[in-house]
């Protein structure tokens, strides 16, 4: 059982709204907070213990993962009894960037603190009394809606690579417990059902999905390079006039974040406190034959890794009747990504059909509604791709992953110690926990179920 | 003809033992009826107790002062602990008994409680004013009083015998079944349900040939099952392994017809893990051989009881079938095998004490609650006994948690989650089962119990002892230094790698092919066991708190998480419809159920963990309210 509301266990989440504001703040609550942050903190007073200084206060320094520095940070104290949710709070002030954000939480999350669930502030402030009625019924509401899974694009990209190959994993090592478990509850009828390298087998096959899975969320490309933006087309309707448009528009903030740029076709910017990675692409010739040119490969690569598309054509080439193939193909080859599509070079042409929720007519050249498309992308984002707790949904799943790979170790080292099976549940039982996590919630299925319609048990 | 008593127990197998034994053994005028005052506690199935989870159950029931571990002790005739070389937490004992003796030293154990009477007969009917049970009509026609009735039917009530095609109204074979009271409850709103059990044919021992089989002999030195001194056995019997074979097989697959639980005759459910060998043959179709294990009815009669072959296939199909088993050609059978069924009321229609939610002072224990095993009704009978009595002096009743005992465990399972068919302890029901072991059942328990005023002084003074001789041995091994020159030679024997300076006791033990048999022999180890009088069982939980300290840490982390669930009550009167944001299933399930804290609520079916949360919400609300409510009256809305 795990009730996440009753724990006394020290938790953290950034508190501040998600994206890229001047300042974020990430808010500790529990009774280790301040015995951890001091640990990460370097103070300004070298000799400044947080753990010593009195509640209300605020102290200047630099945040530390091991010799790394994360950030120039305030941090304020609010201890016990007398804070928001009762308990001791650190309240972590450091830069805006996401990326600075993410990196201090997840340092957080591997010294032992674990990242707070919606509203899980809120209810400790409510356990201790801190809130009055009137609000029960709304904490209710958010509780009640707290399983909804987040529409993250990103997420959804990364998890529907590996879930069903997870899925069949935790199908087997379901299996393996079950009859781990019949091999115990019936040692008496002598049989063994358990094929020991097998299970080393789905656990290495598990540990390795899981660390490619880790490592696509550890700084990966959702998190660390924005929401990456395709912009592909046939050769010539003006993608790089479009590309260098965007880039250059009044809105955006080129992203001063190190190595956030591939090449010299990709650019990082900061549209409307968003971060986002434009890619330009090689022109698509559809009449080209398959041998002719790498460039047309990396186009489909980039729409691999792309979370929205902005399918360019001009004014020439564009035929109305055409934008339900076009959406369709998208829709059909591509399900979850967001497609945009434009009309450039409105300056050049007359023609008949009108802006919609899909279509937008520009002119790349002369800035013509630029404005209007930038304002069209960041709508998509917050309308289908962030909710405000992506970043925390992220960070749920890489906190479970990070405990899968933990447990995973201590199985395959009770296999090489040859571990009594009883004991080695234990640990397969916490994998088996963290996985449900990734996969949402599977139904408790019964270890004893299912079983006894395969095994011959009993006397 | 008879005084008024306070507890009526109906039944005397080990449920209806085990509860008689109970409350009187705590001050309760207590009558035991039963059909045949000459099979009390007797064994209708394999002559064993115990073995996976059901040892460990049988330690509890002792520990709480029943008596299942004492007259097993008393009529064993082999022993083995199961599973020594899994974790501590599997060990399990079991034993063999001598089945006459064992129904013998029942009747003579509970002879001699002071208020316990036993009478003949069979009730038909309880006498019910309103909402309550006050007593039981017999077939005599005798109406006999009481403050609570504890029902122990076993597999009597209504139970039809099956062999082939033959029909027999019976509760076991050569007895009658009882008729009237499944009828009775029903009429009061109970429901009630069918199930099937099975049984193996008994044997001449003289007619097998035991060479053509596997002997399986005790452990020796053998163990006890209870922590009062029991005395260990010296010599045993053993049983025999032998198995099926296609001859067999093909024998029996060709007569599934005649198996009323082929034919159709039996629609009830059975266990699936204890299936007759029609039942194996028939699903199992690739398997060449099935187990069998031939096992002796007692010291000194010739009759076996043949294990792993419960049928109710006509006489002469089982005899058929019986003769193609290596070692059985020349086979002559004492008794055969046959299968019943009989009627048992889903437990979810019971408090967490036992007794009915329906009829108050009415308490269910055993088989007519849908479990199987003696272990499993023996348990209940224990807990029926002791909540009668405790409901009838109007003291709080009796709960055992999921993290402190089997039997907790059981009856957890029981209320909440039902069962479809006969239910039976594994050790994988129980989350916690590190914590539940045989070895601790007593430390455990048996504080709890004397509280109760059912263990008895004697017990507590024994386990006091224990414990403090394994606290000071724990500090010893803690802190006393082993030099390299005391324990290479011992590490050299073992081929294991040697040690260059002195380690603590505890440390060398940690090593997982180093035991504290292996170190005994080590001079100031020898001398401190020696002073300080350390029997085996005491060095054995030592090294079991030493060797595996860590994943009992991690156990007993998380039994304190769901304990705070556990802690939290909810008010018996709660109404689930106010709260809007529950599901509609889940107000219609907890206002059936009414669970008595959030830990129970979480386990009904279809409880969602986010339904939980709001109900925590709820509760939180409604005790701060509650407290407000009393200075200041309002805020009605949540006040129920």
């Amino acid at each position: 059982m795990n009730n996440d509301f009753l724990q006394n266990d020290t938790i953290a989440a950034i508190a501040t709204p998600n994206g890229c504001g001047a300042i974020a703040i990430i808010r500790i609550s529990g009774s280790i907070a301040i015995e951890v942050v001091d640990n990460l903190f370097n103070p300004i007073n070298k000799n400044k213990k947080l753990i010593n200084q009195p509640s209300y206060t605020i102290h200047l320094g630099w945040l530390y993962d091991n010799n790394k520095i994360l950030d120039q940070v305030l941090i304020s104290l609010f201890k016990a009894p007398n804070s928001y949710t009762g308990e001791d709070i650190v309240e972590i002030y450091c830069h805006g960037s996401p990326y600075i954000q993410k990196s201090i939480l997840q340092t957080i999350i591997r010294k032992g603190i674990r990242l707070a669930r919606n509203g899980e502030f809120t209810m400790r402030a409510f356990l201790k009394g801190k809130m009055d009625l009137s609000q029960v019924e709304a904490l209710a509401n958010l509780i009640y809606s707290k399983c909804e899974v987040t529409h993250n694009i990103a997420i959804q990209h990364i998890k529907k690579s590996y879930i069903t190959d997870i899925k069949n994993l935790y199908k087997k090592i379901i299996n393996f417990v079950s009859l781990i478990e019949l091999e115990l509850d019936f040692s008496e009828e002598n049989f063994i059902l358990v094929n020991k390298s097998d299970l080393y087998k789905t656990l290495f096959q598990l540990e390795n999905i899981i660390k490619n899975m880790r490592n696509a969320f550890k700084l990966g490309n959702a998190i660390k390079e924005g929401i990456s933006v395709a912009i592909i087309g046939k050769p010539n309707v003006g993608k790089s006039t479009l590309f260098n448009a965007l880039i250059n528009s009044d809105e955006a903030i080129i992203s001063e974040l190190a190595g956030t740029t591939r090449d010299a076709l990709e650019h990082s910017i900061i549209i409307n406190g968003l971060l986002f990675r434009f890619i330009d692409t090689a022109g698509i010739h559809y009449t080209m034959n398959n041998l002719e040119n790498l460039g047309i490969k990396k186009t489909f690569e980039k729409i691999l890794e792309s979370q929205i598309i902005l399918y360019l054509v001009d004014v020439y080439s564009f035929e109305e009747k055409k934008i339900h193939d076009i959406i369709n193909y998208f829709n059909k080859h591509y399900p979850l990504k967001k497609i945009l599509i434009i009309v450039n070079k409105s300056d050049l042409g007359n023609f008949t059909f009108k802006k919609n929720d899909y279509v937008y007519i520009i002119s790349a050249k002369y800035n013509t509604n630029i404005k209007d498309l930038i304002n069209a992308i960041t709508n998509l984002v917050y309308n289908n791709i962030v909710k405000d707790d992506s970043i925390i949904t992220q960070n749920i799943y890489y906190e479970a992953l990070n405990g899968t790979l933990k447990s995973i170790n201590n199985v395959k080292k009770g296999l090489y110690k040859n571990l009594p099976e009883d004991l080695l549940t234990i640990d397969i039982r916490l994998i088996l926990n963290f996985l449900s996590k990734i996969i949402g919630k599977i139904n408790n299925e019964d270890i004893l179920e299912n079983i006894f319609s395969r095994f011959c048990i009993g006397k | 003809m008879f005084i008024n008593y306070d507890v009526i127990v109906v039944g005397g197998g080990h449920a209806g033992a085990e509860a008689a034994a109970a409350a009187a053994n705590m001050g309760s005028n207590t009558l035991l009826i039963t059909m045949n005052i000459q099979l009390i506690g007797n064994m209708s199935c394999n002559p064993a107790i115990g073995g996976i989870a059901k040892g460990q159950i049988v330690r509890e029931i002792d520990a709480l002062g029943g008596y299942s571990g004492l007259i097993t002790d008393k009529t064993m005739i082999q022993f083995r602990m199961l599973n020594k070389s899994k974790g501590p937490a599997m060990w399990s004992p079991r034993a063999q008994s001598d089945r006459r003796r064992f129904t013998e030293e029942w009747r003579l154990t509970l002879e001699a409680i002071p208020n316990l009477d036993l009478f003949q007969d069979t009730v038909t009917s309880l006498l019910i004013k309103g909402d309550k049970v006050i007593g039981v009509c017999t077939i005599m026609g005798l109406k006999i009083k009481s403050k609570s009735v504890i029902l122990t039917n076993g597999t009597f009530l209504n139970g039809v015998i099956h062999i082939g095609n033959k029909k027999i109204n019976g509760g076991r074979i050569s007895e009658k079944s009882s008729l009237g009271i499944t009828e009775q409850l029903k009429n009061l709103g109970f429901s009630s349900g069918r199930m099937k059990t099975g049984t193996s044919p008994r044997v001449d021992g003289r007619s097998l040939n035991y060479s053509k089989m596997f002997k399986q002999q005790g452990d020796n030195p053998s163990k006890q099952f209870s922590y009062l001194n029991t005395i260990n056995l010296n010599h045993q019997r053993n049983c025999y392994i032998t198995y099926t074979n296609e001859q067999v097989h093909d024998i029996i697959r060709n007569n599934l017809d005649k198996s009323p639980i082929f034919n159709g005759s039996i629609k009830s459910k059975g266990p699936r893990y204890c299936p007759s060998i029609e039942d194996k043959i028939y699903r199992f179709q690739n398997k060449d051989q099935h187990q069998i294990f031939i096992e002796p009815e007692g010291w000194n009669t010739i009759e076996v009881y043949i294990n792993g072959f419960s049928t109710s296939l006509p006489a002469d199909i089982q005899y058929k079938a019986m003769q193609k088993i290596s070692g059985f050609e020349m086979v002559k059978i004492f008794k055969i095998g046959y299968a019943i069924e009989y009627d048992y009321f889903p437990p979810t229609q019971l408090n967490y004490n036992l007794e009915t939610k329906i009829i108050n002072n009415l308490f269910f224990a055993g088989q007519i609650n849908g479990t199987t095993g003696y272990e499993e009704a023996a348990a209940q009978g224990i807990m029926a006994g002791i909540n009668a009595h405790l409901k009838i002096n109007e003291k709080d009743p009796f709960i055992l948690k999921r993290n402190e005992a089997y039997i907790g465990v059981l009856i957890d399972d029981l209320i909440n989650k039902g069962t479809q068919e006969p239910y039976r302890m594994f050790t994988s029901r129980a989350e916690h089962r590190m914590l539940l072991r045989q070895d601790n059942a007593d430390e455990r328990l048996t504080p709890i119990s004397y509280k109760l005023n059912l263990a008895s002084i004697e017990r507590m003074q024994k386990l006091e002892n224990k414990l403090k001789k394994i606290k000071s041995c724990l500090f010893f091994f803690e802190n006393k230094d082993i030099l390299p020159e005391e324990i290479n030679t011992i590490l050299k024997e073992k081929k294991l790698s040697l040690i260059n300076k002195s380690n603590k006791i505890n440390v060398l033990l940690l090593r997982p092919e180093i035991s504290i048999k292996d170190i005994v022999s080590i001079p100031i180890i020898y001398n401190y066991i020696k002073e300080h009088n350390l029997n085996e069982e005491i060095l054995e939980e030592v090294s079991i708190q030493i060797k595996y300290k860590t994943y009992i840490e991690k156990e007993l982390k998380n039994a304190n998480k769901l304990l705070q669930l556990e802690n939290i009550s909810i008010p018996s009167n709660f109404d689930y419809s106010i709260i809007k944001s529950l599901s509609s299933e889940a107000i219609e399930k907890l206002n059936l159920y009414k669970p008595f804290s959030i830990g129970q609520a979480y386990r009904i079916s279809g409880i969602s963990p986010s339904d939980i949360n709001i109900l925590l919400l709820y509760i939180h609300t409604k005790k701060k309210i509650n407290k407000k409510n009393s200075i200041n009256k309002k805020n009605s809305i949540f006040y129920i």
